[in-house]
């Protein structure tokens, strides 16, 4: 094991850099360029700091590694930092796609560039804070924190509704949020703590759990976003900036599922097993419903937002299939949606950047002049359909199968959203690449540069060695979700021998 | 001279000091040669912080009585001193070069801050009825008189009017319920009267209620809670802005002190019948503090409207009756006085071509302009709205967790709601600083000492959370001191 703090250094470490660029000083030029090489070696430090914790990580055992605690609010209240097998992923995806984002923005954001550098390392300390936080109000303080930093990115850098789209963004999260916040402070005082492992052990009285349930739902729910509170995420999507859409898709919408997994399953399995039913009608609508609007759509980051939320479906399906494989699949379906979209946002922010419009009809025949872009747009476009080969592909499977054994009728319409997913996605593609040049501006397009290439191919690498290796991910979480699993059905079942225990009247 | 009489005066040195260091001050204003305003402010500061010093030595004392058990010091109002006086200290170094531009300068400003600070001591302490008005009303005399300070600006002398005439009928309810509960207790002090107002199966008398009533109604004028909020929004916005500066701290901390300090001590025991009082108030104040807030164009109309729903959610942690909800209340008002002082910091330093501004939009692209400024604004909104990792969160985190333990689920849900509704508005500002492109509306730099004063609370307000423990513990200490002498400890 290690003897220092290691979880406190990686989250806290991009704030230190942060620091640093708001230190730094002389005429806008210098500032900029500071601020995006600070930014960069902060993210590449994180980066390396989080492989090393995860080749430290002992992926044989359940429970939370790395473990840190800290007298800190109120008794009971404690600075408290872990992971598990669930959550250490998340932290390496977080510190993965930082980097990729800064680069991204390297040439695009001439505006405010220390502004823009600064909320970047912020946001990354948050969203790490919240996969290491084992304390629930710490938790919810990084959950919400992370609301300022997306707030300024959408709104400052965004395109022309930025400010509708920020306002809807902030709003829309923090209401949902807050009534978890009343239901964390009824499970503080009943139980006295907000330490996350006493809380999943406590077990809630049924009636109770039923409400708890509901308001962790109405924060994780729209953080997912799940259908029919969905609707902020196309226009968040639309007018953030290209790395802010990367980090969104990547990231943020990561902690709906990651929240359900830590919370709302372990501690309220009886209300979860209950609201199973409703949570497995409302993926299927969403897989179904948003693949058909994803396909009525003209703007490019629309139609990925819209699928963004079709392939969340598969996740709360798989979670609230509370199976082995279900549960897994969901973890690998977050992760590997992580890249797969932050990278289709990535390719359009390609063409963005040359063309300055997010219209599909304005392309059309880019296969001529950009190969390289028309391949790895090709690759991630079948991994966002789920092809086999591709890492989309396993966990859309999994989540398929766990669903199955629990509701074939979901699971019926979960796959064929497979093949709607496949609809617009290839006529996306095909509206953009195929057929000739029509428009004028084309004529002249350049292909990818060399930076775009070095972004983007960690992405591909990942996206088919997992598809074709995916044992390391599903070794790595196994051990914790089969204890989540285990618990679960193991509280529901006693749930209900109790009800047949008690005499017939 | 006894020993009693001793005893008393050393109970009493905080406001004694005041009381004759702005006697002695007003000697110097008035007789000195030349302009003596800037020696008296710092005079004025001096006594302010002397008497914080001495307030907060009692601070780990017992509770102890003096005059006849007219006059009470304890921990909890030692905090309650120590966070006034400051808060009024910081007001007058504040308004000095505001007040100085604006032609204002005028040495009785701050020794009538000094006498209301005096006023707001006497509050705090007060265990009487008589005490209590007293302490009222020489707060409130000199505060109608620096409202009306520009008495060449027809806002100001109405904003001073208003808040007289109000405040007068105010007084008033306040006399009506006190002379009612006297007739019913027979005795002004509040530990006496807790033993007439001991309600049979539940139940106080009808007559006994509607004097009750009155004196609520009366104390919450004081802390501008619906439905007596009506004088807020025109005296905050008519008033000069450094008075507003502190009309948004001080007097509310010591109204929010001496209405925690009545209702424990005076009617603990008859809780059921003012606890759905303060939970219909609270609500009424978050709901009209939140919605009211949105339509507003004027920062200083805006923050009277904010601290409407401050006052608010301070209460929903009243309405908890409870050790906790005591001191969730001391810790939300002390963070409460902190952000607005930081705000106001800023409105203040909102200046074009040497004249003031308070239009909301003219704080337009402030970011690229004035980015200091703009970021300890915009950290101190997202505070206001309750935004983690920011102070305003934790005072908020901390009323709710005590309304959820007396299980007040409807006002709590009601509450969260409402401050969802509140933060629109807040980031409505940070919107226009951050969001919108620059005007050149505000085009002074900060002055030095507003710079300083609005960072060290931004940075407060932001860096609360790494380490709050013994913020928390003395909200709590101060808490248990009140709650002990109101028998409520025992739930």
């Amino acid at each position: 094991m290690i003897d220092w703090p290691l979880l406190s250094t990686l989250t806290f470490l991009p704030l230190l850099g942060a620091l640093f660029i708001l230190l730094v000083r002389g005429d806008e030029e210098t500032v900029a360029a500071n601020s995006r090489a600070v930014a960069l070696w902060t993210t590449v430090v994180t980066l390396l700091l989080s492989i090393f914790m995860v080749t430290r990580f002992d992926g044989s055992e359940a429970g939370y590694q790395f473990v840190e605690r800290a007298q800190w609010l109120a008794p009971g209240i404690d600075y408290a930092m872990g992971v598990d097998g669930i959550s250490v992923l998340f932290v390496l995806l977080t510190a993965a796609l930082m980097p990729i984002c800064i680069l991204a923005s390297w040439v695009s954001i001439k505006t405010r560039v220390r502004e823009y550098m600064l909320a970047f390392l912020v946001l990354e300390t948050l969203m790490i804070g919240v996969f290491c936080s084992m304390d629930i109000i710490l938790f919810y303080l990084f959950f919400e924190a992370g609301l300022i930093p997306m707030f300024l990115i959408i709104g400052i850098w965004g395109g022309a509704r930025r400010i509708y789209a920020s306002f809807k963004f902030f709003l829309y999260t923090l209401i949902g949020s807050v009534l978890m916040l009343l239901a964390i402070l009824y499970m503080y005082w009943q139980e006295g703590t907000t330490f996350i492992p006493d809380l999943a052990a406590h077990g809630f009285e049924a009636d109770v759990q039923t409400w708890l349930w509901l308001a962790f739902f109405a924060s994780f729910a729209v953080k997912m976003p799940m259908w029919p509170v969905h609707t902020w995420l196309p226009d968040a999507h639309v007018e953030a900036p290209t790395a802010g859409s990367v980090i969104l898709a990547g990231v943020l919408l990561k902690m709906g599922g990651y929240g359900f997994l830590r919370f709302s399953l372990p501690m309220f399995p009886i209300a979860s097993d209950f609201f199973s039913p409703m949570v497995l009608a409302l993926s299927a609508i969403a897989i179904v419903y948003t693949s058909l609007v994803a396909f009525a759509q003209e703007d490019m980051k629309k139609l990925i937002a819209y699928s963004s939320v079709a392939h969340m479906g598969f996740v709360t399906m798989g979670i609230f299939s509370a199976t082995m494989q279900g549960v897994q699949g969901a973890v690998f379906q977050m992760l590997s949606h992580g890249w797969i979209s932050g990278a289709l946002f990535l390719c359009v922010g390609v063409v963005y950047d040359r063309m300055h419009t997010r219209d599909i009809a304005a392309y059309g025949g880019l296969a001529n002049r950009m190969p390289i872009f028309a391949t790895v747009f090709l690759l991630f476009t079948m991994a966002n359909v789920g092809l086999p080969g591709t890492s989309g592909f396993v966990g859309e499977f999994l989540t398929i199968i766990g669903t199955f054994q629990v509701s074939t009728w979901t699971a019926l319409f979960a796959a064929s959203g497979v093949i709607f997913s496949a609809v617009y996605a290839l006529s996306l593609y095909r509206r953009v690449s195929f057929g000739r040049i029509e428009h004028e501006g084309l004529q002249q397009i350049g292909d990818m540069d060399r930076r775009e290439i070095f972004i983007i191919a960690p992405l591909v690498l990942a996206t088919l060695v997992f598809g074709f290796w995916p044992m390391p991910i599903l070794e790595l979480t196994a051990p914790s979700v089969e204890a989540l699993v285990a618990g679960y059905q193991e509280a529901v079942a006693n749930h209900y021998s109790g009800f047949e225990a008690k005499p017939v009247e | 001279m006894t020993t009693q009489f001793m005893n008393d005066m050393l109970l009493i040195l905080p406001e004694l000091v005041l009381f004759l260091g702005a006697m002695g001050l007003l000697m110097v204003g008035a007789f000195s040669e030349k302009d003596a305003t800037r020696s008296v402010d710092y005079g004025a500061v001096g006594l302010l912080a002397l008497a914080a010093v001495l307030a907060a030595g009692y601070a780990s004392d017992a509770t102890a009585y003096a005059f006849n058990k007219s006059f009470v010091m304890d921990s909890f109002a030692a905090l309650m001193k120590v966070l006034t006086f400051g808060a009024t200290a910081l007001a007058i170094i504040m308004s000095q070069r505001f007040l100085r531009r604006e032609k204002l300068a005028r040495f009785e400003h701050s020794i009538l801050l000094v006498l209301a600070a005096t006023g707001m001591g006497l509050m705090i302490s007060a265990n009487d009825l008589i005490s209590l008005y007293m302490g009222i009303e020489l707060q409130s005399l000199a505060l109608y008189v620096v409202a009306a300070i520009n008495r060449d600006s027809l806002r100001s002398t109405e904003a001073g009017l208003k808040y007289f005439v109000l405040g007068a009928l105010s007084s008033g309810m306040l006399l009506y319920g006190a002379s009612l509960i006297y007739g019913f207790s027979g005795s002004t002090n509040f530990n006496e009267i807790a033993m007439a107002f001991q309600p049979e199966d539940g139940i106080l008398p009808m007559a006994q209620v509607i004097g009750l009533v009155f004196l609520m109604a009366g104390l919450a004028f004081k802390i501008s809670a619906v439905p007596f909020h009506m004088w807020t929004p025109d005296v905050y916005e008519g008033a000069p802005t450094s008075v507003t500066a502190f009309f948004a701290a001080a007097p509310k901390l010591a109204g929010m002190a001496i209405f925690l300090r009545v209702m424990m001590t005076g009617f603990g025991e008859a809780m059921v019948a003012w606890q759905q009082i303060i939970i219909l108030i609270s609500i009424a104040s978050m709901a009209l503090g939140a919605f009211a807030a949105i339509g507003q164009h004027n920062i200083k109309r805006l923050m009277a409207y904010s601290s409407i729903g401050h006052m608010g959610f301070a209460l929903v942690g009243f309405a908890a009756v409870s050790p906790a909800g005591i001191s969730s209340v001391i810790l939300y008002m002390a963070l409460y006085a902190v952000m607005t002082l930081g705000t106001f910091a800023c409105i203040l330093s909102m200046r074009r071509d040497s004249g003031p501004v308070e239009k909301i939009d003219d704080l337009a692209g402030l970011s690229q302009t004035r980015p200091f400024m703009a970021g300890c604004l915009a950290i101190l909104m997202f505070s206001l709205a309750g935004i983690p990792p920011m102070a305003g969160f934790f005072g908020k985190l901390f009323v709710f967790r005590a309304a959820i333990d007396a299980g007040l689920y409807s006002l709590s849900i009601l509450g969260v709601l409402a401050s969802v509704v509140g933060a629109y508005y807040y980031l409505r500002i940070v919107k226009i600083m951050y969001l919108d492109p620059p005007s050149e509306d505000v085009n002074e730099p900060m002055p030095r000492e507003l710079a300083i004063l609005a960072g060290g609370l931004t940075a407060f307000t932001l860096l609360f959370f790494v380490y709050p423990a013994p913020f928390i513990e003395l909200a709590d200490m101060a808490g248990a001191a009140l709650t002990a002498s109101g028998g409520i400890s025992a739930r």
